[in-house]
């Protein structure tokens, strides 16, 4: 049995112990194997439904849970905002209930607002998986970015890790700040004072977060970096002057690399602003673990599924 | 213990003669350690080294639905191509068979092996499902309700087979 797992729903990381971080992380290797054999499916996850529901456009995160759920075996249904009943005025509350009522064991839902899982989790007996809630939480990618780190870089104890770009409205790197600090890496947060919380700026960050104005000074020494997506939309708000100034000064280009530890490697949670937030060559070199990140994703969503569907809730509450 | 495995060392070399073919893989998590002392048995006796490989079953397990938490998987290393090969699959205890079955069905997921042999510490009969052992260290007979524990010194620190009897109602 799995001591460390007792969890229905994974809505955010924020509230969970190393060992349930760990217990994931170590699931999620046994998952690499799966994925590398010529038949890359197992059947731990037969005759169990998982739904698909993105009310938000996302591409990798719906594919990569997709291909999870299917290396396990389980049947997938999708439904997306367009052409559903969504278009045509459904409440979140409706929706839930006729999902509910189709019977799926596990729902992983996408939402533009931070809560909407919750308010979901709490109205259905299927397991729910946040797979991004607005400016909240995206748990799967903290978790995929921990794991990834954690191959690269070994026990992830006293690392430094650099995250910079829009802090403001990153669910990533929320996800990646709750996921990383108890495995006892330390962050260093960077980007523009407008696209900072204000209380993280001015000596209140999260406990094990840093905030250093210039971008330079947090790359300087660090183990790793996470580079965020620059949401265009950003500079209509007038948080930012202009897409090139913001290259200028926040983008990682090959001489901003040179300032981290030797072979210090880069990450981005995707899709990428190539020549904004980070420079093409960067991008595509040799330290950059962009791509594995999309491999690991599938993994670690393999080990989301198969500890939240494998054994029987109802065994559970028996027990209780 | 060690001479069971130092006869069936023995016994799947007389039958598999070609040992550029063969490979033995343990099921997790004594099946793999006994793997490994029959690989070295086998190469202290014949000065070959066999191919060794480590499954894990949990994936394939046929009462996932029947247990409350989802078990602990770990992971498989099958470091060779399984394609034409004879494969020994060692386990340490066989009781219902469910974990064999399983098993075979996690190994044809690597290729088309050419066989499949069976090799085990302790047979203890009570079978729910048509498989039998190639190679047998020792049968013990037991009733349905006891309990057969297997002891290695990889896991446990120590050798030792225990047979615990099933209470009897007076």
């Amino acid at each position: 049995m799995n001591p460390q797992w007792s969890r229905r729903h994974v809505l955010d990381t924020d509230d969970w112990s190393r060992a349930e971080i760990e217990t994931v992380l170590d699931q999620s290797r046994a998952m690499v194997e799966v994925l590398s054999r010529p038949i890359r499916r197992a059947p731990a996850l037969r005759g169990r439904t998982v739904i698909l529901f993105f009310a938000e456009a996302s591409t990798r995160t719906r594919v990569s849970f997709e291909l999870a759920a299917k290396a396990l075996s389980a049947d997938v249904t999708n439904i997306t905002a367009t052409g559903s009943s969504l278009e045509k005025g459904e409440s979140l509350y409706d929706t839930a209930r006729t999902l509910e009522a189709l019977g799926g064991d596990v729902l992983v839902m996408r939402h533009a607002s931070s809560g909407a899982p919750y308010f979901v989790a709490r109205r259905t007996s299927a397991a729910v998986i946040n797979a991004g809630d607005g400016t909240h939480a995206h748990p799967s990618q903290g978790l995929l970015d921990a794991f990834t780190l954690r191959e690269a870089l070994g026990d992830l104890e006293g690392k430094r890790i650099a995250i910079v770009g829009d802090i403001l409205h990153s669910r990533v790197a929320r996800s990646d700040i709750h996921t990383l600090v108890p495995l006892g890496a330390r962050i260093t947060l960077s980007g523009p004072p407008t696209l900072v919380p204000a209380a993280w700026r001015c000596g209140q960050p999260p406990s094990g977060v840093t905030y250093e104005p210039d971008v330079d000074r947090a790359l300087d020494g660090a183990d790793a970096a996470i580079v965020l997506r620059l949401q265009r939309e950003r500079q209509q708000a007038g948080l930012l002057p202009s897409l090139r100034e913001y290259s200028r000064v926040w983008g990682i280009d090959v001489g901003r690399m040179g300032r981290m530890r030797a072979g210090a490697p880069v990450m981005h949670p995707g899709p990428m602003n190539e020549g904004v937030e980070i420079d093409a060559a960067v991008a595509h070199g040799s330290r950059s673990l962009i791509e594995k990140q999309v491999t690991n994703g599938v993994a670690v969503r393999m080990a989301l599924l198969y500890l939240l569907a494998a054994g029987s809730a109802a065994l559970l509450e028996d027990r209780a | 213990m060690r001479r069971a495995l130092a006869r069936i060392g023995h016994e799947i070399v007389e039958r598999d003669r070609d040992l550029s073919r063969l490979a033995i893989v343990g099921i997790r998590a004594r099946g793999d350690a006994l793997a490994a002392r029959l690989c070295e048995t086998i190469r202290a006796n014949e000065g070959v080294e066999i191919p060794l490989g480590a499954i894990d079953i949990t994936l394939y397990r046929d009462d996932l639905t029947r247990v409350g938490y989802a078990p602990v998987v770990r992971e498989s290393a099958i470091p060779f191509s399984v394609d034409d090969r004879v494969l020994v699959l060692v386990d340490d205890v066989l009781f219902t068979g469910r974990t064999i079955r399983a098993a075979m069905d996690a190994l044809v997921d690597y290729g088309r092996p050419r066989a499949i042999r069976l090799a085990v510490l302790v047979d203890r009969g009570h079978r729910e499902l048509p498989i039998r052992a190639d190679f047998v260290g020792k049968n013990v007979p037991t009733a349905i309700d006891d309990d057969v524990r297997v002891h290695l010194v990889e896991v446990d620190g120590r050798d030792e087979v225990e047979l615990f009897k099933a209470e009897v109602p007076v």
